[in-house]
């Protein structure tokens, strides 16, 4: 050791290569497992759907090459292009085609007759199409033989290219591109409307006296409970052709831009009063006495207090309400007529047409706006934090009698608006024959006796409700749990936030059609799932992730960040922790994600209209199915029926939570 | 005192070395090659102010933030690389981490059920437990029942509960209001001495420190300053980073002149031996006790008196601020610019020397208690 003094400076300290434990270990499986779910179905999905949109199909006639032997052996090979330029028979523009598209062979030989004993052969000479016979693909670039009578079964298969026609076809077809403009107006004039509206409501529930508080905010969450297209069906008995108070329009049709902002307006709502609330109820009441010390007007106190504070959730509220109002198709479906929207037309091109390729483009259309509402939003949301300090004190409203009684009508108009689309969906679904035979009665309950599915569709609704809210709740539980409570893997970690942002960014019709391309192609292992009940599931799962996700996130944040080192340090597995804490601490966060996912799973259309089978109808796309196929009054009933099995839905929800939190939370009352 | 000091003596066996600790997150280094040895039984306590690497310093030892380089071994096995499950450490934090939805019995017995203990022995040992922190019949509340000091009991036993060979707490009093947190520290003191486990302590409370461990780590910027006993470590600090961090410390600019005086102004003070070069810029320190009034002839009640007039000058009494026990008195001498001295003087010696504002009194500096530093950017 006499020579430690000249030994080399570089003999460092070892590089240390942490061993994982096996918890870690368990953790990083269940955030594969996770991530591989989200991958597939989400991700994935939108890449095929993506790669639809930029694939454009055509019939490459100089591919196909013929001969023909009319008895006195085989002619020389002729391309079809050949043989078009002589006939004519195919013109330019039908070339272009959809995936589907077909073309017969016979077109090239006006004088086919299937029953003359011509013979014909086919080849294609790059494998770049198909030919099919019968229902027999054929694509390889050998010689066919085929008697007459078989070669009249023979069509044409278009070969794939990549490139922007498709979007060069849309905004080249005035109707189709005419639809954005269309949409941002709705959406924008809807966002006024309801955000002014559900300003004025939280402003009344939170800055008065009034009563009946408590009744009122019960009425204002009603819309949640019902699918978006029942407002219209309410608007189409009161101001349809047939409608009660029609005349109160001046003969402006319901059917239209007035239609589908009005119940839009009802249905958007809910939701941008839940944000405007919190924005107003997180006020500093400090300012307020600043405010009055300094006597300042209730106007200037208002600018200058009330709306600064809650402009973030004002914001919020209104792109939102904009993107839930824009990637809405179930409302401006029943009630629009001949006004078309963006989610509309996707609809009409995927089931209409059958042209997939098209219902991409609008699809890629439409996620313009919404991604750019979702980031904005994002954006607002992250400045919000910590507007309230430690030391604000929560503003304690007064009772003034004049105002309370403006806040208690305003109330009023707007409850009557919201019950009263209800009650007439009610009374629409029991009156007999409206408008001649106004009695009482039961006959629209008769589902089974319309299109839609009857009586199976409520029952699979229920049924997806059910499977959705126990696989969603432990899919996006799991998945926040390891987003907020693993070390390490930052990278890992910020793709599966984004990925776990995104479904609230992808309108729910964009997301089924893009499990279309995605689940149908036979290629895919997973392929099994399509038509199944399975996909629906994994399909509402991920179109309401987000909210699930945040609502997991911020109950899981609240947990104290050293429970998992106390634990190792304990020696107890982190599933252990998990069992016997983090999951009872955070059962109401479980229960509301829960009765979100089922009362979500009950409502929506737009994101299973594309998915569902004959085995696996639904409620809500039967309200839609049965009001196409006019009748009106069996959709408003089934709307109902949907509406009182979320009521009873939420009451078990609450009933479950009084109980059960009793128990798990004791710990809670000091 | 002495029985403190014995655990620390250097027949004490070595359970813990750390061999040039690094810790980096990104570009920041958190730790910077510190080492480390504890011995059996001690209670060590990691000091510094925040962000100077110490809470980074114990997280490693337990493995929850494993360094990038060197080495950690426990009781004679290297521990480097394991997760914290497979280490052996109770741990304390400042928020206690109690899980709310358990009673505080099934806290403490959480580490205990899974080790195939029986229901009966788990209960006895829980009870055991709270019994040693003077808790026995709290056992059945929730944490959000207690107060925050039995709150904070109850992390203790229950990181104790398994009976760990090492205790690591990271500020467990700091949440806690001035009174409690003096008589918790005693308590825990005294139950670490009982139960004789090595333990750990995080705190940037020097008081904290300086009456509960045995020995004091301080720390700054990734870096270790000194390693000594509390006394040590107030009486003989090593840097000037922790003269100034720990206790109250006059500071005065001067030039070296030997290797045993500074030159302050026009005076020459007899000072402690240091190495630095005649002339350099140096930063002489004293602390405020070891500045006492001086008056020639006068003997007894706290008033210096020798012969010679060695570090002996003149200086205007500024203010005085009475605290209690002493007088701490801000004096002027032209020889220091615009420092103020901080001197703290007992209520005798200020009622012999009639020490009043406005007055001019002779003061001196101990020799032995005048440290040389250079000067240095690192300071608090």
């Amino acid at each position: 050791m006499s020579n430690t003094a000249e030994m080399p400076v570089t003999d460092s300290a070892p590089v240390i290569r942490p061993k994982t434990s096996k918890d870690d270990r368990t953790m990083i499986g269940f955030m594969l497992v996770i991530g591989l779910y989200l991958i597939v179905a989400l991700a994935f999905p939108l890449y095929a759907m993506l790669s639809k949109s930029f694939s454009t199909y055509s019939f490459d006639l100089n591919n196909f090459e013929f001969q023909v032997d009319k008895g006195a052996g085989w002619s020389d090979p002729v391309t079809a292009q050949a043989l078009n330029e002589d006939l004519q028979v195919v013109k330019l523009e039908e070339l272009a085609t959809s995936s589907d598209g077909r073309l017969a062979a016979t077109v090239f030989f006006p004088d086919f007759s299937f029953r003359s004993t011509t013979k014909y052969r086919l080849r294609q000479i790059r494998a770049e199409s198909s030919f099919l016979v019968g229902s027999t693909r054929i694509a390889d670039t050998e010689w066919h033989e085929f008697e007459s009578n078989k070669f009249r079964r023979i069509v044409l298969r278009p070969s794939s290219a990549t490139g922007l026609d498709n979007f060069r076809v849309y905004f080249s077809t005035p109707a189709l591109f005419r639809s954005i403009e269309n949409s941002l107006f709705i959406a924008t004039l809807s966002t006024i409307i309801t955000v002014c509206l559900a300003f004025g409501f939280a402003y009344a529930l939170n800055r008065s006296k009034m009563r009946f508080k408590g009744l009122f905010r019960l009425i204002a969450m009603a819309p949640i409970l019902v699918p978006s297209l029942l407002p219209g069906i309410a608007l189409v008995y009161l101001f349809g052709n047939q409608g009660m108070i029609k005349g109160l329009l001046f003969g402006e049709s319901i059917y239209g831009p007035i239609g589908i902002v009005i119940g839009s307006v009802f249905f958007t709502f809910p939701h941008a009063l839940i944000i405007i609330t919190t924005a107003l109820a997180i006020s500093d009441s400090r300012l307020y006495e600043a405010a009055v010390s300094l006597r300042a007007s209730r106007w200037k106190t208002f600018w200058t207090v009330t709306i600064p504070g809650a402009r973030y959730g004002l914001i919020s509220a209104a792109f939102v309400v904009f993107n839930l109002v824009i990637t809405d198709f179930g409302l401006p479906k029943v009630i629009g007529g001949q006004y078309n929207m963006l989610a509309v037309d996707i609809y009409k091109q995927v089931i209409g047409q059958q042209n997939f390729e098209m219902g991409a483009v609008v699809s890629v259309v439409l996620l313009i706006p919404a991604l750019f509402a979702f980031s904005i939003d994002r954006y607002v949301q992250k400045r919000q934090v910590a507007q309230l300090s430690a030391r604000s004190v929560p503003f304690e409203a007064k009772p003034h009698k004049r105002f309370d009684l403006i806040c208690l009508s305003y109330c009023v108009v707007v409850g009557i608006f919201i019950v009263g689309l209800i009650a007439i969906c009610q009374y629409a679904a029991l009156i007999k024959f409206w408008p001649y035979q106004l009695s009482l009665s039961l006959v629209n309950y008769d589902f089974n006796v319309m299109d839609g599915g009857g009586w199976a569709s409520y029952s699979h609704s229920i049924q997806l409700g059910i499977y959705t809210a126990i696989a969603g709740t432990i899919i996006v539980f799991a998945g926040a749990y390891v987003v907020e409570k693993t070390n390490g893997f930052f990278a890992t970690r910020s793709a599966f936030q984004f990925l776990a942002m995104m479904p609230m960014a992808i309108p729910g019709l964009v997301l089924g059609l893009a499990y279309i391309f995605f689940f149908n192609d036979p290629a895919n292992p997973l392929n099994g799932l399509y038509a199944t009940m399975g996909i629906l599931v994994v399909c509402t799962v991920t179109h309401f992730y987000t909210v699930s996700h945040l609502t997991a996130v911020t109950a899981l944040k609240q947990m104290d960040r050293e429970f998992e080192a106390v634990a190792s340090s304990l020696k107890q597995p982190f599933y252990r922790l998990v069992s016997s804490v983090t999951v009872p601490v955070c059962l109401p966060a479980i229960l509301d994600i829960s009765i979100y996912l089922f009362v979500n799973a009950m409502t929506t259309v737009s994101a299973v209209i594309f998915l569902y089978s004959p085995d696996t109808t639904l409620a809500a796309i039967a309200v839609l199915n049965m009001d196409d196929a006019g009748d009106v009054a069996p959709a408003a009933a089934m709307g109902m029926m949907i509406f009182y099995t979320n009521v009873v839905a939420r009451l078990i929800h609450l009933f479950l939570s009084r109980n059960l939190l009793l128990k798990t939370q004791a710990w809670r009352l000091r | 005192m002495s029985e403190q000091q014995a655990v620390s003596a250097e027949s004490a066996k070595s359970y813990l070395q750390i061999d040039r600790l690094t810790k980096k997150f990104g570009d920041f280094t958190a730790l910077d090659e510190v080492s480390l040895e504890v011995y059996e039984g001690e209670f060590i306590c990691f000091l510094g102010p925040s962000g100077c690497g110490k809470t980074t310093f114990l997280r490693a030892i337990a493995g929850l933030d494993i360094q990038n380089s060197g080495t950690v071994s426990q009781a004679g096995k290297d521990i480097s690389a394991l997760p914290p499950s497979e280490r052996d450490f109770g741990i304390v934090f400042q928020s206690y981490a109690l899980f709310p939805n358990l009673t505080c019995e099934r806290n403490i017995g959480f580490g205990l059920e899974n080790q195939k203990a029986n229901k009966a022995d788990i209960a006895k040992r829980v009870a055991e437990l709270l019994e040693m922190v003077g808790l026995p019949d709290q056992g059945k509340k929730y944490p959000a029942q207690l107060s925050g000091g039995q709150q904070q009991r109850i992390a203790l036993v229950r990181a104790l509960a398994t009976s760990p060979g090492l205790l690591l707490l990271d500020e467990p009093l700091s949440a806690l209001d001035a009174k409690v947190r003096t008589y918790l520290r005693h308590e825990m003191k005294l139950l670490q001495r009982r139960l004789g486990v090595t333990t750990v302590m995080v705190t940037h409370d020097q008081e904290e420190a300086l009456t509960m461990a045995d020995r004091i780590v301080v720390m700054n910027q990734g870096v270790i300053e000194q390693i000594g006993t509390p006394i040590e470590i107030y009486r003989e600090p090593s840097t000037l980073f922790v003269a100034d961090f720990v206790g109250a410390m006059n500071q005065i600019e001067g030039k070296a002149s030997s290797n045993n005086s500074v030159k302050v102004g026009d005076t020459t003070f007899t000072s402690r031996e240091h190495n630095l070069q005649t002339d350099s810029p140096v930063i002489v320190a004293i602390r405020p006790e070891d500045i006492v009034p001086h008056r020639e002839g006068t003997s007894s009640q706290g008033v210096f008196e020798t012969g010679d007039t060695e570090n002996i000058f003149d200086a205007a009494v500024e203010d005085m601020e009475f605290l209690g026990s002493f007088w701490r008195v801000s004096l002027n001498n032209s020889d220091f610019g615009d420092a103020v001295l901080i001197a703290d003087m007992s209520i005798n010696a200020v009622r012999h020397m009639t020490v009043e504002i406005g007055k001019t009194i002779s003061v001196e500096f101990q020799s032995d208690q005048l440290r040389v530093f250079p000067p240095n950017t690192n300071t608090v």
